[in-house]
């Protein structure tokens, strides 16, 4: 573990200020992820800038019925703030799908989509992995992968500077990408707003970088635009136990229905790529289709087409596809009753 | 002093030191706090699976403030003569990805764990070789198993009575690696008092230790002083000595100060031991009415290029059903990993998972029921040894279980019970563990007006031995339980037997029963008087076959479209022996089918084939079974005591809550779904093989 200094600031700009001075820097909130990753030695911050004071801890509505997040706000009491339950189920039951109940007392909204990947090799300051170290190669192709991304991966064999398969391990992530949230953002430059679809990045040519943030960037905020029909919504979770483990496969969905076609439809996927994935393929093969089981299996399957498979993460592709489907199916069929 | 006529044993007591460990007030090993002046160590791994060390560097390390010494092969203390797997830093071969290299010493243990990472290692290294087959051409018998059983047994003509068996199975299952993983870490404090080396360790019995640790440091078991009050879960890792004890006495040695190691979790996943992974071929022949003529159980597992630990994994199968013909294998291939260990129940778990699955597939292929197959081929004598029984009540254990759990109209077809979107199966599965004792020596001080002290080098590793100790002595000597002052742990008390292999009571136990024998009807004279007993195997261990048995009953639900599995109840009934203590009994038990279950479902530990290491080397990604995945469990015990053995009665319960729940799981997994997984575990992936 490296040495580093604690620093703290009065305000967010002023946050912002000091880590534009310090290219080793780094933000600290909730610290569930980041204080693991240096106690591992894979983060080696030289100082830590303590931002879990600054932002809002506050759930504010939005003049179009939706609702601004505070940064700061601990996961566990988003989870139980009324007015995501009833607006937005599916981010409610992906925060409590996440963790356990003391990590989500402690780890923040903001800090949540910032989490690094749970690939071993990243883990490991003794392995190859370019998004610890670029350019030393990708471990995981040939190792352990069996958690790994299916879709949207960069594979070029393991020796290539580019290849990473790594996942994004957070659920949260996920329910905000299916409802189009906007993450609010204070840089040196002024404050910006960054669509979910934006923020994290696949690993391209450069797996090292997770999102597009720049760096001292920080979220402020999270804008979630109304949806109502988000009331009709789920999160489902595959994970190899009952509690407090990473996502095998995990569906955000919602579904507006009319009568028996689908009216507009949201449909995420988590633990199956570098980002949280929009299954858009998915959602334009149903719109404005029948909302059938055969319906709903077709477009999952479609969605899955673009997987690309190693021996040992294979079986997400029927995985994802059942959940799709099945996810699909019970609010069409609590829709109905 | 009052004598009492009420009975200790048997009645539920509540963990004596329990308030102490919930209030923080029982110091673990690490905790000793022994002034300002303890120093730590961090550890330099080897990153390469076989090689040799070509150069290290360890300028920067030392140059770091705070660092006050780094030792490594080049300059470590030599050590005696120990087991090659204890050569800590004694040459520059390597055998196994995390092997220490190197050990930095440095007034906090963050300067130390920085500095570490600071040394650099030059490796000359080949390929690691840690893929275990069953075709490996140099699989190789070894002379015995662990715990002296012989490798292989064979009674008749196995083939032939196979090949003409009416009805027969022929199958494999595999286990995978299993580590263990103890709350608790492993810790040792050591500091040199002059030419006396004192060790405040966290192990499962101080005696365990003294020959291997005198011989490394070429001192007298008088010079050598350990404590381990309160071990925080072992289940075998703690059993022997490990090289982080070693490095800890070195750098005591070469530094002057007191020194804490303390294992990371990471660490523990390749410097104390895991379980063999194993490669099982299990076949049965019966006749149509389900009497088994051939049982053949042939075994390939692992063991490290440094030491052989030959798990003495179908031992089991010599003992649990009658048939003419039988055969029993063991054959190991040296890899380059981390010396294998024990792992709660060695052999038997992963032993009992194979041949009680088989049992299972015969009894598909008969038309019979499981329950009933077991009852038809029970052994009336041992069927190896040939001698009778001290008490088997698997008959007793499976009957009452099928009872309690609602086995009765069971309907055998697989894959044909839906409630909603779940696939719902039961299974059943036999359980066995071998009854022994151990050497150990007890001595009794009594003074007129005071409690009896009672000593005994014992280990309490969690598991309530010490109030179960306590409860012993009490009902010996005729008092209340406040009338003992128990005290275990600690090299400098009567020798006894480490924590393991289920003999803690039953061997402890007679030798406090002894000592106060010696006290019986003795005036207790104004100044104290001070007795001793002693206890050890005897006549029983030759003329019986003693083990204690039992039946696991589990129910499995599947979700047809994720693969996700639930166990919402298990049953499990065990003939033990005497209970000493109802309360941490039934923990044992539920402690044992718990892990029987994270084997079933979740404990495996992955080794990278091209890089030789256990890629999943943390708690988040080496799953064991969360509180959500454990359901209703019913937890039974028969009225059984077993004096043919030991005058206790009792047989050990801290293993065999383990043995056969994984099997039952996954049995109940195939009658849900219609498919036999033979891989453990079964995770949700396996719904889609």
């Amino acid at each position: 573990m490296r040495e580093f200094r604690y620093e703290k600031a009065t305000d967010p700009a002023g946050a912002v200020a000091l880590l534009a001075g310090e290219p080793e820097g780094a933000y600290l909130g909730g610290g569930t992820n980041l204080v693991d990753l240096m106690r591992l030695g894979v983060a080696t911050p030289d100082v830590l800038v303590d931002v879990r004071t600054l932002t809002s801890t506050e759930v504010e509505d939005l003049p179009d019925g939706g609702l601004r997040i505070g940064a700061a706000v601990p996961n566990a009491d988003l989870a139980a703030e009324r007015r995501v339950r009833e607006r937005y189920p599916l981010l409610a039951q992906a925060l409590l799908a996440g963790a356990s109940g003391q990590l989500r007392n402690r780890a923040t909204t903001g800090g949540n989509l910032l989490q690094r990947t749970r690939c071993t090799y990243f883990t490991d300051t003794t392995m190859p992995c370019n998004k610890r170290a670029p350019g030393s190669g990708c471990g995981a192709v040939t190792g352990l992968h069996r958690n790994l991304a299916v879709l949207g991966a960069t594979d070029e064999g393991p020796e290539s500077a580019h290849t990473c398969i790594a996942t994004h391990p957070s659920d949260l992530a996920v329910a905000l990408r299916a409802l189009d949230a906007q993450v609010r953002v204070l840089g040196a430059g002024g404050e910006r707003s960054v669509p979910m679809a934006e923020l994290h990045r696949l690993p391209g040519d450069d797996p090292s970088r997770d999102t597009t943030l720049a760096h001292g960037e920080l979220i402020t905020a999270i804008d979630v635009p109304a949806l109502p029909w988000a009331t009709r919504s789920r999160y489902r979770k595959v994970r190899d136990r009952a509690s407090y483990a990473f996502a095998l496969v995990s569906v955000a969905a919602a579904m507006d229905l009319d009568g028996g076609c689908v009216r507009d439809v949201r449909i995420a996927l988590g633990g199956m790529a570098h980002a949280p994935w929009r299954a858009t393929v998915a959602e334009d093969a149903l719109r404005g289709g029948p909302a059938t089981e055969e319906a709903f299996a077709a477009a999952a399957e479609a969605e899955l087409a673009a997987a690309r498979p190693l021996a040992d993460n294979a079986f997400k592709v029927p995985m994802a596809t059942n959940m799709i489907t099945r996810t699909l199916l019970q609010i069409s069929t609590e829709a109905r009753s | 002093m009052t004598a009492t006529t009420e009975r200790a044993v048997g009645s539920d007591v509540r963990r004596l030191e329990g308030p102490d460990k919930v209030r923080g007030r029982a110091p673990y090993a690490y905790e000793h706090e022994l002034g300002a002046q303890a120093v730590f160590v961090a550890l330099v791994q080897s990153t390469v699976a076989r090689g040799r060390i070509t150069a290290i560097d360890s300028a920067a390390a030392t140059a770091v403030p705070g660092v006050l010494a780094v030792l490594t092969h080049e300059d470590a203390p030599r050590l005696g003569d120990v087991v090659e797997e204890l050569r800590v830093l004694q040459g520059p071969q390597v055998q196994y990805v995390g092997e220490p290299v190197a050990a930095v010493v440095a007034e906090t243990s963050e300067v130390a764990r920085d500095a570490a990472a600071r040394v650099q290692v030059t490796y000359e290294s080949g390929a690691p070789d840690v893929v275990l087959t069953a075709d490996r051409t140099d699989l190789y018998a070894p002379e015995q198993l662990m715990a002296g059983f012989e490798t292989d047994s064979v009674i008749g003509d196995v083939d032939t009575a196979l090949a003409a068996a009416p009805v027969s199975v022929d199958v494999t299952y595999t286990t995978p690696v299993q580590h263990n993983n103890p709350i608790e870490m492993h810790a040792t404090v050591a500091r040199w008092d002059g030419d006396v080396l004192r060790m405040w360790d966290a192990n499962q019995g101080p005696h365990n230790l003294v020959p291997v640790i005198t011989e490394a440091f070429g001192i007298t078991a008088d010079q050598l002083h350990i404590t381990s009050p309160h071990v925080g879960g072992a289940f075998g890792s703690k059993a022997f000595t490990h090289v982080h004890q070693l490095i800890a006495g070195m750098a005591a040695k070469v530094t002057g100060r007191t020194v804490k190691v303390e294992l990371t979790r990471q660490q523990m996943f390749t410097l104390v031991g895991h379980r063999t992974p194993t490669i099982q071929r299990l076949r049965l022949g019966a006749q149509p009415d389900g009497t088994l003529t051939a049982i053949s159980h042939e075994v390939v597992e692992h063991t490290s290029q440094n030491a052989e630990f030959a798990e003495q994994t179908a031992t089991a199968t010599r003992l649990m059903y009658a048939a003419p013909a039988r055969r029993t294998t063991h054959r190991l291939a040296r890899l380059d990993v981390p010396p294998p260990t024990i792992m709660r129940a060695p052999g038997e778990t992963p032993g009992m998972y194979a041949l009680e699955s088989a049992v299972d597939e015969l009894a598909v292929e008969l038309g019979i029921d499981p329950v009933e197959l077991r009852l038809r081929n029970e052994p009336a004598r041992d069927p190896e040894r040939d001698v009778p029984w001290s008490t088997r009540n698997l008959v007793a254990c499976l009957t009452e279980g099928a009872q309690r759990f609602g086995w009765a109209g069971r309907d055998p077809r697989p894959g044909v019970r839906e409630d909603g979107r779940w696939l719902v199966g039961t299974g059943v599965a036999a359980a066995t563990y071998p009854t022994r004792r151990r050497p150990s020596e007890a001595r009794i001080q009594a003074v007129p007006g005071q409690p009896y002290v009672v000593s005994i080098d014992a280990s309490d590793i969690g598991t309530g031995a010490r109030t179960a100790l306590t409860q012993i002595a009490a009902d010996a000597l005729r008092v209340p339980l406040d009338q003992v002052d128990l005290r275990i742990a600690d090299s400098r008390l009567p020798k006894a037997s480490g924590a393991g292999g289920s003999t803690g009571i039953t061997s402890w136990g007679p030798a406090i029963l002894a000592a106060a024998d010696e006290l019986r009807d003795r005036e207790v004279p104004p100044g104290g008087l001070t007795v001793t007993g002693s206890s050890g195997p005897g006549e029983e261990a030759e003329q019986l076959s003693s083990h204690a048995f039992g039946a696991h009953f589990a129910e499995v639900r599947v979700d047809r479209d994720s693969g996700e599995v639930r166990v919402p109840r298990m049953t499990g009934v065990f003939a033990a022996g005497r209970i000493i203590n109802p309360v941490t009994a039934r923990s044992q038990f539920l402690g044992g089918m718990t892990m029987g279950l994270s084997m079933a479902l979740h404990e495996q530990t992955v080794l990278d084939a091209g890089r030789g290491h256990f890629a999943n080397h943390d708690l988040a990604e080496y799953h064991v079974a969360a509180h959500a995945d454990v359901g209703a469990m019913d937890i039974h015990w028969l009225d059984e005591v077993d004096e043919a053995h030991n005058p206790l009665g009792a047989k050990g319960i801290g293993e065999i809550g383990i043995v056969g729940a994984a099997a039952a799981i996954g049995n109940a997994y195939w009658h849900a779904t219609g498919r036999r997984v033979r891989d453990l575990p079964i995770t949700p992936d396996r719904y889609f093989g």
